[in-house]
């Protein structure tokens, strides 16, 4: 089961998280955001390549999110392990239900559908007080095991976090891809009536990859909630879902490991444009898509394959 | 009885509304089978384009009626030009790939001309109620009625009717209907696609700027305009059947009443109401009201 490239992405992960109390605290708060919705990314990728584009992934990030924030408001629970396997849960339990009516959409229809969805609980947030209206609420800071880490240790403490979700979420995943559920998600974007014909419910699968993604979208929610320590209703709302679809595509789904660097480059790439020329950013983003979906249309993963490929692809001459 | 004429009218503006910017959209849909962000661009152009000549003409204290006209004119005059641009400049290079992505295309040049916008007409918002003021209102028993609103109605109205009739009796709307049907098929009878889909996509535009426009005096044209009102569009287009007039219309009207409903009943479902009406459309008729379900190809 482990192969090289688990090992790469162990030790990847290990040498992030060692060196991570010499970054530099502005650094360590931006890859905690871009580690977070890489997770979001990692869900997006896995319908992605059944090709099922959702409009409304936010829906599930704000599921995640907003049952942290609620617990750590009404109840005195603050245990972070907990908080995130709440908000995974809930937003996990949200996708298996609504899974049973967006599994059966296809295309536009499927995109629509599901930001019709993050709409109306975009609509719910924004109108209900107890809810914190358009202002959100804050999050309480939260404990590991009973260590209370406050200010940068707080930081340092949420982004190790991450990192360790990440490599757990990342190897799960890429198990999934290789099962034969996960491999049958190209077939299902090719041709799904063949694969009918062979005998495998279509909308079963895609049931399971909805709810597999949504789990993940709110444990990435969770986390955002967790490290921004505050949630609002713009969560939900439908360019969220949009800046992850950006992401998504920026990555492009060939591998795990391109969800987490695309979210990185995502973020560092926004928070440099906004420094260097305020105003325009959207236009280097926009840019950026354009450019990756013109010329890299399998994203930016997939430079990574290409250079891995080219010397197995000589290997068969030489012998 | 007086909330039901309330909702009924508030309703029929607001339909009047959505139908405005939804049209362009299906058109350009329903044509194209692009799905397509921009459009929430083109309405904001036209607004921050009507914004300005209402600035450039109240300002010369010419005679009012005309500022309407010049207000629209300048707007569409702003959507040709950035339709031509957009489909000649970048659609172009993308047509034949998968339908999602083209979606993703438009998106990112939304994204760019959200900072255009920007660049062009600062970060401040502009008022143009100029001609709202201008046209003034009447009673109809209890009931006060802008006459810019039944104005608003009766705009829509006509672009419907000149929509349906184009799309008929025209050579060119026979044509768009053919090409609709069976893109490769008209192809091959000598349709000339390329300019039909350049003049859909104009066309698109221009009515995106005209929502933008005559919706102008009665908002605060400012940042995030087109945020708004694209998901809104979408929502329209889907309830009444991406591709189909008569569905953005009849589409427009349930949301419009509905949300009108909910403002003067249960206003905190006023946001939620459109999107659950579309939500609920779609559970039973997944391509909306009035849409062919598509054949399924093996």
């Amino acid at each position: 089961m482990l192969s090289r490239a688990h090992i790469a992405g162990v030790l990847a992960f290990a040498a992030v998280a060692a060196v991570a109390p010499a970054l530099p605290p502005w650094f360590v708060s931006l890859a905690t955001i871009a580690f977070a919705n890489a997770l979001v990314v990692l869900g997006l990728i896995i319908l992605w390549r059944a090709g099922l584009v959702p409009f409304g992934q936010a829906l599930f990030y704000a599921a995640g999110a907003y049952a942290v924030a609620l617990i750590s408001r009404y109840t005195s629970w603050r245990d972070v392990f907990l908080l995130v396997a709440i908000g995974a849960a809930a937003a996990g339990l949200l996708a298996f239900l609504i899974g049973f009516l967006l599994a059966r959409y296809r295309d536009i229809f499927f995109a629509m559908l599901s930001l019709a969805l993050s709409m109306i609980l975009y609509g719910i947030l924004v109108k209900t007080e107890s809810l914190g209206s358009t202002d959100g609420f804050n999050v309480e800071p939260g404990t590991f095991f009973g260590y209370r880490p406050r200010g940068a240790a707080l930081n340092l403490a949420l982004f190790w976090l991450v990192l360790a979700l990440s490599a757990v979420a990342a190897f799960l995943i890429s198990l999934y891809f290789r099962s034969v559920a996960g491999t049958l998600a190209v077939p299902v974007r090719d041709n799904e009536i063949r694969l009918e014909f062979l005998g495998v419910s279509v909308n079963r699968l895609i049931h399971l990859k909805l709810v597999i993604s949504g789990i993940l979208a709110g444990v990435g929610g969770a986390l955002a909630a967790l490290a921004v320590a505050h949630v609002d209703p713009n969560m939900s709302y439908w360019t969220t879902s949009g800046g992850f679809v950006f992401v998504t595509i920026l990555a492009g789904a060939g591998s795990v490991a391109a969800a987490f660097v695309g979210s990185l480059v995502f973020e560092l790439l926004r928070s440099i444009a906004v420094d260097l020329v305020p105003g325009t950013w959207q236009i280097i983003l926009g840019s950026a898509l354009l450019l990756t979906i013109l010329f890299l249309p399998e994203g930016l993963g997939s430079l990574f394959q290409r250079l891995r490929r080219a010397p197995q692809q000589a290997s068969p001459e030489k012998a | 009885m007086l909330t039901a004429l309330a909702i009924l009218t508030d309703g029929l503006v607001y339909a009047a509304y959505l139908f405005l910017v939804a049209v362009g959209l299906t058109l350009i849909f329903g044509v194209m089978k692009i799905l397509n962000v921009t459009h929430g661009s083109f309405y904001a152009f036209g607004a921050y384009g009507a914004a300005t000549a209402v600035g450039i003409y109240y300002d010369r204290g010419l005679p009012e009626a005309g500022g309407f006209l010049f207000m629209v004119l300048l707007a569409m005059a702003i959507g040709l030009v950035l339709g031509f641009v957009l489909e000649r400049g970048v659609l172009r290079l993308v047509y034949g790939k998968d339908e999602v992505v083209i979606v993703l295309v438009t998106y990112a040049v939304f994204l760019m001309l959200e900072d255009v916008i920007v660049l062009i007409w600062g970060p401040r918002s502009y008022g143009a109620y100029q001609p709202m003021v201008a046209a003034g209102s009447i009673e109809i028993g209890d009931l006060v009625l802008s006459n810019y609103d039944i104005l608003l109605v009766a705009i829509a109205a006509l672009v419907a009717l000149v929509s349906y009739w184009a799309l008929k009796y025209t050579r060119y709307g026979r044509l768009l209907t053919v090409v609709i049907f069976n893109r490769e098929t008209a192809a091959a009878f000598g349709v000339n696609v390329t300019v039909v889909y350049t003049v859909t996509f104009v066309i698109g535009a221009m009515l995106g700027a005209l929502g933008g426009a005559v919706m102008a005096p009665k908002i605060s044209v400012t940042l995030g305009i087109g945020v708004e009102v694209i998901v809104l569009a979408f929502a329209v287009v889907a309830t009444g059947g991406m591709g189909s007039i008569e569905g953005a219309l009849i589409g427009a009207l349930i949301v419009g009443i509905c949300r009108a409903a909910a403002v003067h009943l249960v206003p905190q479902l006023e946001l939620f109401v459109i999107y659950a009406v579309m939500a609920l459309v779609l559970i039973f008729r997944p391509y909306g009201l009035f849409s062919r379900a598509a054949p399924r190809k093996i």
